[in-house]
């Protein structure tokens, strides 16, 4: 295997994990949203730059070329953070639907409570 | 312990909070079992003490138990973690102009009767936060050995950042001037949102001091930290702090 891929992945990975900080940093990213995130990045980068840990990983599961494990990782990784959005998507669409609920009952309160005092 | 004082005589033991709007914030998540001793022991200390409930979404009839004793009762449509319940606490505070807010948790942990120890330093204007703590004195408290170590790893770390010797990063009991109101009412963690908010308060140019209290072990209730949460807590704790290094204050509070 070429050093240019380790190069390249680890390259990657920390502009990967650069974005994450500065997300974090500037408020757009939650801390609990970013350590699937992080890692990922930090996975990855370990792998890029040990290669050794790489090889014996990928022989383990039967690749063999080494940075096809790499990205066949990566992916995997991706399709964990997707899953785990997908679990947070169902929480908040309950909640949103909850808090529909909630406010269309209080508005209906509301107007009820004003009808009465206009009434009198 | 303070010696218990008869209902008007509060103002007249400290006549340094007579003019003071205070209120106590009681987040519970269903702790139906505690919440009424919470209270009556919260008026008991101080009858002029305004309590405000935050049920964090409980499904044990917490605020059903909490409205019957008369208090403030905030419901919370859902559970929203303990950050944001505080937060809604001090969102009351600020909205009702209150000089003095006080957390005290909902499970009977905290000692109402030594709030008259824990706000001290606001009343003498030394502290704009005040940090009940398990560990600066004398107060007979051990937790369990993998927890003691995390908090006092914290504790160094939290102590390097904000150039204060603080030995508690986890108490919940705290009190606040209006300048943490205002701080606290635009700006909180989301969850396990203790030790952040210390280094918060110390961003914003704003005084803590930690004062010595007892606390309870909890009467009722389990203590809900899981394994897979406290990895959680360890490592959303370290990232916030790390991460907060390089953060500039973001909440600008009108100058005193």
């Amino acid at each position: 295997m070429t050093v240019r891929v380790s190069v390249f992945a680890a390259i990657a990975a920390l502009i990967l994990l650069t974005v994450i900080f500065e997300l974090i940093r500037s408020r757009r990213l939650h801390e609990r949203y970013a350590i699937l995130w992080l890692l990922t990045g930090g996975v990855i980068f370990v792998l890029a730059v040990w290669r050794g840990a790489l090889g014996t990983l990928a022989h383990f599961v039967g690749i063999a070329y080494p940075p096809s494990a790499l990205f066949i990782l990566a992916s995997l990784f991706i399709l964990i953070v997707l899953l785990h959005y997908s679990t947070v998507i169902s929480k908040l669409a309950d909640q949103n639907r909850i808090l529909a609920q909630r406010l269309a009952l209080l508005e209906s309160k509301v107007r009820g409570e004003e009808e009465r005092t206009f009434a009198r | 312990m303070t010696e218990p004082v008869t209902t008007a005589t509060r103002e007249a033991a400290d006549p340094r909070i007579a003019g003071l709007r205070r209120l106590a914030i009681v987040p519970a998540y269903n702790e139906a079992e505690a919440i009424e001793s919470v209270v009556e022991e919260l008026r008991a200390f101080d009858p002029d003490l305004e309590v405000v409930v935050i049920d964090d979404g409980s499904v044990d009839g917490t605020s059903t138990r909490a409205e019957k004793l008369g208090v403030e009762v905030v419901r919370l449509p859902f559970n929203v973690g303990i950050g944001g319940a505080m937060q809604t606490g001090y969102q009351y505070a600020r909205e009702h102009g209150f000089d003095l807010a006080i957390q005290v948790d909902g499970d009977g942990q905290h000692d109402p009767w030594e709030i008259a120890t824990l706000i001290e330093p606001i009343l003498d204007g030394r502290a704009d936060m005040a940090v009940g703590t398990r560990f600066a004195g004398e107060t007979g408290y051990r937790a369990p050995f993998a927890r003691r170590i995390g908090i006092q790893l914290f504790a160094r770390f939290v102590s390097l950042i904000v150039r204060q010797r603080v030995t508690d990063t986890t108490s919940g009991f705290r009190a606040v001037n209006r300048s943490g109101i205002a701080l606290f009412a635009s700006d909180y963690p989301h969850d396990y949102p203790e030790v952040e908010t210390t280094v918060l308060v110390h961003q914003h140019r704003l005084r803590m001091v930690e004062v010595p209290v007892a606390m309870r072990t909890r009467a009722t209730g389990r203590s809900s930290i899981t394994l897979f949460q406290s990895i959680y807590y360890t490592i959303k704790v370290s990232l916030a702090l790390f991460v907060g290094l390089f953060r500039r204050p973001s909440t600008f509070l009108e100058d005193q």
